[in-house]
């Protein structure tokens, strides 16, 4: 009997995507590390001191790729969450809300990150510049996101109204930023914003490049992983659990 | 090579605060997140064994 | 579908004249929380100026956020929401309607009060007209965001909360350009670009908010 090709959306059905993401996450982790500690030495060892800032700009290079993560990992989980509800793929919801804590977890670092550079640099712990403060309100909508799927007992009106909510907020999410810079210039009270950053020396975008490749690597493993366990979590009931669990006890 | 000493490289040209802040609530939670979810997915296996052998138990 | 539109907006009307003293609550839900702001920062005439656009921007949005909660509710509870979903006519009219009966019943109360409120705190003419203006466009958008909110939280146990916190982001926007309106207006400068993009927002949001919510409405209720 010969096995049938195969195609990309095998991978669709939960317990496939369990063990490809199972063969994969151990290598994002390695790719996470490997380009962490690349990107920090060239950060820290080759990039040279800031004339205006001193080595307080260092911070960027995690900043910055967490900042970017965390607004390209709402778009992501709203474009799974989407797929899931217009195709009723379980997985692609699955995905979905195995983003978001991660996402959130980006946002948060962004603005610490953000807070504790500001500090050293304009004097406050915080500035409601246009950034910061659209990254404040994007962290509302991942905390949003997360509260209204936990809050749904039924696992596909969960799905779907998830779906609902992020594909409202991606499509907010410019005009949120729109706004927020809007009235951010008008008030002008920092003058200065997160774009006033040193000129970058070209070892300075090399680092943090690296590091925004890191936090990428970082996240598929992350997000892979909890995919894992919603995956578990929900096909508890099915066959091929029941034949990986007694394969894990009795190996 | 930018620093002198390893003390220079930790007082960070005296922003060693704010850059050892930051790195380290990012290093906590990046670590404290795989660890996190790694467990979500062991425990997730463990109920779904234990769920398992409680109906071979019962058929 | 103008004939479920209207149906349902006449008919939302009708119930909350039979409660009256309840559909004042939100207004004076409005007055009271404003009452408490000279009572907690002083009462010193600048800065309640100062801030007065800004919390009475605030205060309305909570107004609403805290009203919109059961516009659904009642509907739900005796099986006439699934009546109404089952209606040839598309969910949209529903949505529509549900979110301006919203607006005429918490929104254009609130508005009717700012006059007294902005006397209460010390605003000029001009600036107390720029507030009320940009109340005028920017309550509907609430009540849009809201009924958006109110579907997707159908039915849940913790759905005040859980509404407020997913609706509340969304409507930043239109709180940036409605107290900043007020802002410009009492710098003396124009705020002519703060009214259209409210006007914008507005518009955007009365043609996205209702097949979103009427979306949420099937996804609750199947």
């Amino acid at each position: 009997m010969n096995s049938p090709p195969l195609r990309l959306y095998t991978f669709a059905a939960p317990s496939r995507f369990y063990q490809l993401a199972g063969w994969l996450v151990p290598w994002f982790w390695a790719a996470t590390v490997l380009l962490a500690a690349a990107g920090l030495y060239i950060g820290f060892f080759v990039a040279p001191t800031d004339a205006t800032q001193g080595d307080s700009y260092r911070i960027i290079f995690i900043h910055v790729p967490a900042a970017w993560m965390s607004m390209l990992l709402y778009l992501v989980m709203a474009f799974w969450a989407g797929i899931g509800w217009a195709f009723n793929a379980r997985l692609a919801s699955m995905v979905a809300r195995a983003i978001a804590p991660t996402g959130a977890m980006f946002t948060f670092l962004a603005l610490w990150t953000g807070a504790i550079w500001g500090k050293p640099t304009w004097g406050t712990w915080w500035v409601w510049d246009a950034r910061l403060t659209s990254e404040l309100i994007l962290l509302f909508l991942y905390l949003g996101y997360i509260a209204l799927v936990n809050a749904i007992d039924d696992v596909r009106r969960a799905d779907q109204a998830g779906a609902l909510l992020a594909l409202v907020g991606s499509v907010n999410v410019p005009i949120i930023y729109f706004s927020v810079k809007w009235w951010n210039t008008l008030h002008q009270g920092a003058t200065v914003s997160m774009t006033a950053a040193p000129k970058m020396a070209s070892t300075m975008l090399t680092a943090m490049l690296i590091m925004t490749f890191a936090c990428w690597a970082y996240a598929f493993a992350a997000v892979f992983t909890r995919t894992r366990a919603i995956v578990i979590e929900r096909e508890a009931h099915s066959g091929w659990v029941a034949e990986l669990t007694r394969g894990r006890m009795h190996p | 090579m930018n620093w002198g000493s390893a003390l220079a490289f930790f007082e960070m040209g005296g922003y060693g605060l704010y850059v050892w802040g930051s790195y380290g609530v990012v290093a906590l939670l990046m670590l404290a997140e795989p660890w996190l979810v790694h467990r979500r997915l062991r425990r997730a296996l463990q109920e779904a064994a234990r769920r398992d052998s409680g109906n071979e138990a019962e058929s | 579908m103008r004939d479920l539109f209207l149906a349902v907006l006449l008919r939302d009307l009708k119930l909350a004249s039979r409660r009256r003293i309840e559909s004042l609550l939100p207004v004076v839900f409005f007055i009271v929380a404003l009452s408490l702001f000279p009572l907690g920062v002083g009462p010193e005439a600048q800065m309640l100026r100062d801030i007065a656009p800004g919390i009475v921007w605030v205060c309305a949005l909570l107004a609403s956020m805290l009203s919109v909660g059961s516009l659904f509710a009642g509907d739900l509870a005796d099986g006439s929401l699934e009546q109404l979903l089952l209606a040839p006519q598309p969910a949209i009219a529903v949505a529509a309607a549900k979110s301006t009966a919203h607006w005429l019943l918490t929104g254009l109360p609130l508005i009717v009060a700012t006059p007294l409120v902005g006397l209460l705190f010390g605003m000029s003419g001009p600036a107390l007209l720029a507030l009320v203006a940009g109340l005028l466009l920017g309550t509907p958008i609430l009540s849009l965001l809201g009924a958006l909110g109110a579907a997707l939280t159908l039915g849940l146990r913790s759905g005040g909360m859980l509404l407020i916190l997913i609706v509340l982001p969304l409507t930043m926007p239109a709180l940036i350009f409605g107290a900043g309106a007020v802002g410009q207006v009492e710098a003396g400068l124009d705020a002519g670009g703060h009214f259209s993009l409210l006007g914008a927002l507005l518009l955007a949001t009365a043609l996205g908010a209702p097949p979103a919510t009427a979306a949420a409405l099937r996804i609750s209720t199947e």
